[in-house]
């Protein structure tokens, strides 16, 4: 027998009615849909704290409707240990770019990973820093023209390489999860829903540190149509940051 | 006996019954920094992050054998950066919460401490100083001064800036620092030193209520049930919000200056000469004082206990028909700026201080204060 579908389109409960500052094609809106549909799926979204960070979508809080706190630029898993600490019954998750969380917050990401803190991360990797204007991010790509590296990122010129999160802390024993997705297709948007609830899952079952980095378009910084720019993640980007679960 | 009224050596290890010593009117001897992190815990404190440095590591030491037993949460964080941040999830989670540090970890904080100011979270932070500029050395200081009272971090905001002298002054003040917090949603820094933090004086602790049920926290993130869901930032983007929201700022430190200034003056009425210090080097002023009381000279004390709000007006009140003011700190004279402001050219101020971490002694003083008399009274 197959499954009933539900095809009735609805607004996630969880999701305000409030249209977003997000660009044309912006791969945010999709995430937080996804997220927004799981809080209400688990049926969480009374005891939901969402830690959001310093990026694009600094103002997640007007968007979603359940307790959420700013952190300072990197810092969303160090606000969001404590937090999870002091009320262990609340589900707590942060929702961080890039720069926020593998550059200046690299320590703060490594640590929450490395304690094995049970926690949810939703990592937005857009390949550039979206909100000063498209900077070089950590994951910018080799060859990839932004602000900073008018010719194209370039390690030979000390731009250092794409740095791989994922891979990285899934070598941390209190890493319980890493998947990377991408919401580029439907096939894929369903894929990384499926990983986002995994990763919630697992903080309600105690079991430790959960992370889904998800490859996200920005258009415009890229300058590309929205069409361009998810031929881009998935000719371009998945080359570097192959999809799927890492841990 | 090993010393008068000294029976018994304890160890103060993980298995010592803290609870039972902290608590029943009992007298222990016990250093500036096991002091301020018992009280912490007293006042109902139930959150610590903090990094090692010198001079405050036996405050994290007791902190990690304490915190877990008084059923709060100790984490030893990644910097000092991390462990403001986690404050800052804590105090919006609605915990009375401490970070501690010396002056170069307090230098990493200042982000996060604008942060909890522009975001009203309720917060103490310790700061034992330490001599600088950079690294510096680990003696006492007090050169923080005015990265403490004046800003520190970005942004229009204040913090309250308590400045013990006593180790038990150092338990009282901290207690007090958490119901400030509360109080005016704000931040509130001891500013205390090296020598305070490790030296250890027997005080007296006597069973007091923490006060944090008295301060309803209805803004906190506890999820949103039977509620609207709360958010805590500092972002205010749409145009003239922010200035409104700084405004509401002002007018609470506006508040915090009305009614929260103390300090401490002793001998005040028949003195023509005044000292003023703050922490430590108040206790080193008043024993100068003494020898030149026992000299016929007749000095009053005069020592800040909120360093901000400063009292300004108490100063220039109290010190209204003297001759003179001397100020001593372990500092460049970073106070004297805020005596001088207080008394408006109306007293000749006079400065003594050290820096680098070299502490000045009575003897000291008196000798300058000699020094400066006579100078003043052949011109
Ligand atoms: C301490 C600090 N440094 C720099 C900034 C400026 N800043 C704001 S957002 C941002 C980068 C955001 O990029 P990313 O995290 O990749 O998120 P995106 O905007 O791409 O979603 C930077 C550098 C800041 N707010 N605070
Ligand atoms: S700049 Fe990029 S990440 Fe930011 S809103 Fe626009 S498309 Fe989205």
């Amino acid at each position: 027998m197959p499954e009933k579908v539900n095809l009735e389109f609805k607004k996630p409960r969880s999701l305000r009615n409030v249209s977003t500052h997000y660009c044309p094609g912006c791969g945010h809106g999709i995430v937080h849909r996804l997220v927004t549909e799981i809080v209400d799926e688990l049926e969480i979204r009374e005891k939901t704290v969402a830690i959001a960070p310093v990026g694009c979508s600094v103002i997640a809080y007007d968007y979603w409707d359940f307790d959420v706190s700013e952190a300072a630029h990197g810092r969303a898993l160090a606000v969001a240990t404590a937090m999870k600490r002091c009320r262990p019954n609340l589900v707590v998750f942060t929702y961080q770019g890039d720069g926020d969380l593998a550059s200046i917050g690299i320590a703060e990401t490594l640590y929450a990973a490395n304690r094995g803190e049970n926690l949810t991360c939703i990592f937005i990797n857009n390949a550039c820093y979206g909100m000063t204007g498209g900077q070089m991010a950590p994951t910018t790509l080799i060859g990839q023209k932004t602000t900073t590296t008018p010719w194209g990122r370039d390690p030979a010129k000390g731009d250092g390489f794409p740095l791989k999160v994922s891979e990285l802390i899934a070598n941390l024993p209190g890493v319980c999860y890493v998947e990377r997705v991408s919401v580029s297709n439907p096939q894929n948007v369903i894929k990384t829903k499926k990983a986002i609830k995994q990763a919630f899952l697992n903080q309600l079952e105690d079991k430790g540190f959960s992370l889904v980095e998800i490859l996200s378009q920005c258009p415009v910084i890229w300058r590309m149509t929205p069409q361009e720019a998810v031929k881009w993640v998935e000719s371009e980007m998945i080359k570097t940051f192959p999809l799927g679960r890492i841990k | 006996m090993l010393y008068k009224g000294l029976t018994k050596i304890i160890i103060l290890d993980s298995r010592f019954p803290y609870k039972k010593y902290m608590s029943a009117n009992k007298k222990v001897l016990i250093t500036g920094n096991e002091a301020m992190a018992e009280a912490a815990l007293q006042a109902g404190c139930r959150f610590f992050a903090g990094y090692p440095i010198t001079p405050q590591n036996e405050l994290i030491a007791y902190m990690a054998k304490r915190m877990p037993k008084a059923g709060g949460v100790f984490i030893q964080a990644e910097s000092e950066i991390a462990a403001v941040n986690m404050v800052f999830g804590a105090s919006a989670a609605g915990f009375r919460a401490i970070t501690t540090s010396s002056s170069p970890g307090i230098s990493l904080k200042q982000e996060g401490i604008s942060y909890m100011a522009g975001a009203q979270l309720p917060c103490v932070i310790i700061n034992v100083m330490r001599a600088g500029p950079g690294l510096g050395n680990i003696t006492p200081s007090q050169g923080d001064y005015f990265q403490a009272t004046k800003g520190g971090g970005h942004g229009d905001y204040n913090l309250i800036v308590l400045a013990p002298s006593t180790v038990a002054e150092a338990f009282e003040l901290t207690m007090l620092a958490f119901d400030l917090a509360d109080k005016y949603r704000n931040p509130v820094m001891i500013l205390t030193d090296a020598f305070l933090g490790q030296m250890a004086e027997p005080i007296e602790i006597k069973r007091q209520r923490p006060k944090n049920k008295n301060f309803k926290k209805d803004w906190a993130l506890t999820g949103a049930k039977n509620r609207k869901p709360n958010v805590i930032s500092s972002l205010f983007i749409k145009e003239g919000v922010l200035e409104e929201h700084n405004k509401k700022l002002q007018e609470k430190y506006k508040s915090v200056r009305k009614k929260e200034i103390r300090y401490k003056s002793l001998n005040l009425k028949e003195a023509d000469i005044v000292f003023v210090s703050y922490g430590i080097v108040s206790r080193i002023a008043q024993e100068a004082a003494n020898i030149l009381k026992r000299e016929g000279m007749n000095i009053g004390l005069f020592s800040p206990v909120t360093l901000w709000p400063f009292p300004y007006k108490q100063l220039k009140q109290l010190t209204a028909d003297k001759k003179a003011v001397f100020v001593f700190e372990l500092s460049s004279g970073q106070m004297v700026q805020d005596v001088e402001f207080a008394l408006d050219r109306t007293l000749p101020v006079y400065f003594y201080g050290r820096m680098g971490g070299e502490v000045f002694s009575e003897k000291d003083i008196v000798k300058f204060v000699k020094k400066k008399l006579t100078y003043a009274g052949k011109s």
